[in-house]
């Protein structure tokens, strides 16, 4: 791996993860830390009772700016964008014109500004952005920012901590976003993450990044966390890898995503694939995503075969691994809609040999967002 | 008297008579991470030297542990189900994997030296 390092991509706080003693490994064309020397269990352990620091720079960026701009982008996606109040961000799917998943991201609308703001995946970003371009071409103008860096802190110290940088900031709630100055740096901030803790997302200027990142870890609350831990919160929260639980064979029904459409959308079925899609939410879909626990101790992987209790194929795990805050392995994965039942026993063929797992409701570790208190629509979670 | 030996694939074999115990070296555990789940082989299990006989998984993976020499297994180590991080607290004492009746002792003589191994893992 280190022969390809020349060819890696380095995010702004590169040289700070070496000073910190980070393991660097390939991911998603950059070079990025998947443990700091604390290891991937104690960083987990720490994000969920304090506060971590987490370098996210590799993901995309963007600004799209035009005319009647939320219709523009309800092209490629589901979500309700029109109705996105200032201020506010949202989860939405991409999709392609089968209905199934380009990838996953993030749209802001910043108050008294007409472009939206977007954060794509790593490894998809330069696709998602010559697709988005394409589709949108002649009704809006996507414009990446590969400049800015991207840092979040999450966990339940994570609003304390910023507080201290930029005064009144712990006063937005989730799914907020505000431009702020941290330490004297200006900033777009979203109260959102994917840890499943209350916490923050921090776009910077690059050249800012680095001494803002020191300035947070300095705080007695905050560790670094590295990708390693970054994936086992995001599979104990239940949120998926996109690559992994969504990809192009799935579509938003099978991944239990259609909460992420938006209701005005359901009527109009302006989005792509929208009658098939449509279809599938009245019918049912052969298959469905859903959490799994196995009953014993050893830890299902990706890939790893679902059985039912005669033996039969009945689907495949996505994501899977040890949970630190569950203590117990835990994973997620497509199983056919009659086992998707939560309770459902099924078999993991690990190694060979059939180990009893269930079908489990998500998130493995409660949801500690801190939502706004006036009484919400549905049960949607990002 | 016990003396220990040394795979490539870093596990460490202490030799004591006929038996020798089998675990993963500090190097091994290290680059591992925390581990979380420890599968060892059962007592009577014959295993062929190279062959799969634990598994050991970290957070992020899962890895093998391989038989350093022929022999049939004696015992697992029975402490390592309810407490897999003894592997990285004492990977080389407390954090053994199996024990065995060596088959064939001249098998050992092919393992490295704890010398030897120390500048394996220094060319690595």
């Amino acid at each position: 791996m280190t022969d390809t390092n020349q060819t890696l991509l380095r995010t702004p706080l590169n040289a700070l993860h070496a000073e910190l003693g980070a393991k660097l490994v390939p991911f998603a064309g950059y070079e990025m830390p998947v443990q700091y020397p604390a290891g991937v269990l104690k960083e987990h352990l720490h994000t969920r009772a304090s506060a971590g620091l987490f370098d996210v720079s590799h993901m995309g960026q963007a600004f799209l700016a035009g005319d009647d701009l939320g219709r523009a982008l309800e092209s490629v996606t589901p979500a309700d964008v029109v109705g996105l109040k200032e201020g506010m961000q949202r989860y939405g799917l991409l999709l392609n014109d089968q209905g199934t998943i380009k990838d996953d991201f993030m749209f802001s609308r910043l108050v008294g500004e007409r472009d939206l703001y977007l954060v794509v995946n790593a490894g998809t970003k330069d696709g998602d952005f010559a697709y988005i371009a394409e589709k949108l071409r002649g009704k809006a103008t996507l414009t990446p920012k590969p400049d800015r860096a991207l840092l979040a802190l999450q966990g339940p110290k994570a609003g304390e901590v910023l507080e201290r940088h930029s005064p009144g900031i712990d006063q937005i709630t989730f799914m907020k976003v505000v431009r702020a100055t941290i330490a004297g740096a200006p900033a777009i901030v979203s109260r959102s993450g994917y840890t499943g803790e209350d916490g923050f997302e921090i776009s910077l200027e690059g050249r800012d990044a680095e001494r803002v990142a020191r300035v947070l870890l300095n705080e007695p609350e905050v560790l670094p966390i590295g990708l390693g831990a970054r994936d086992s919160l995001r599979l104990e929260a239940g949120l998926c890898l996109y690559g992994h639980d969504i990809d192009e064979t799935t579509d938003p029904v099978e991944a239990d995503l259609v909460w992420s459409i938006g209701r005005r959308r359901k009527e109009q079925k302006d989005f792509p694939a929208a009658e098939k899609i449509m279809a599938e939410i009245g019918n049912g879909t052969r298959r469905k995503r859903v959490g799994i626990r196995p009953d014993g101790r050893a830890p299902a992987r990706e890939g790893t075969e679902v059985a039912d209790k005669t033996g039969r194929i009945i689907g495949r795990i996505t994501s899977g691994g040890f949970g630190p805050s569950a203590n117990a392995p835990v994973a997620m994965g497509y199983v056919e809609t009659a086992f998707a039942a939560d309770g459902t026993e099924i078999n993991l063929m690990v190694r060979g040999k059939a180990l009893p797992a269930r079908v489990a409701p998500m998130p493995f570790a409660p949801h500690r967002y801190k939502r706004a208190a006036k009484p919400t629509q549905s049960g949607a979670t990002a | 008297m016990s003396e220990t030996r040394y795979t490539d694939q870093h596990e460490w074999v202490r030799v004591d008579g006929d038996e020798a115990t089998v675990g993963i070296t500090k190097y091994a555990a290290e680059q591992l991470g925390d581990v979380v789940f420890v599968e060892v082989p059962e007592t009577g299990r014959n295993l062929g030297k190279g062959g799969e006989a634990a598994v050991v998984e970290s957070v992020k993976a899962a890895s093998e542990v391989y038989a350093p020499v022929d022999g049939d297994v004696t015992a697992g180590n029975p402490a390592l189900a309810d407490d897999p991080a003894k592997v990285n607290a004492d990977p080389e004492g407390e954090g053994w994997f199996f024990k065995l009746k060596i088959a064939d002792k001249s098998q050992l003589e092919k393992l490295m030296t704890a010398a030897q191994y120390a500048e394996f893992v220094k060319g690595l």
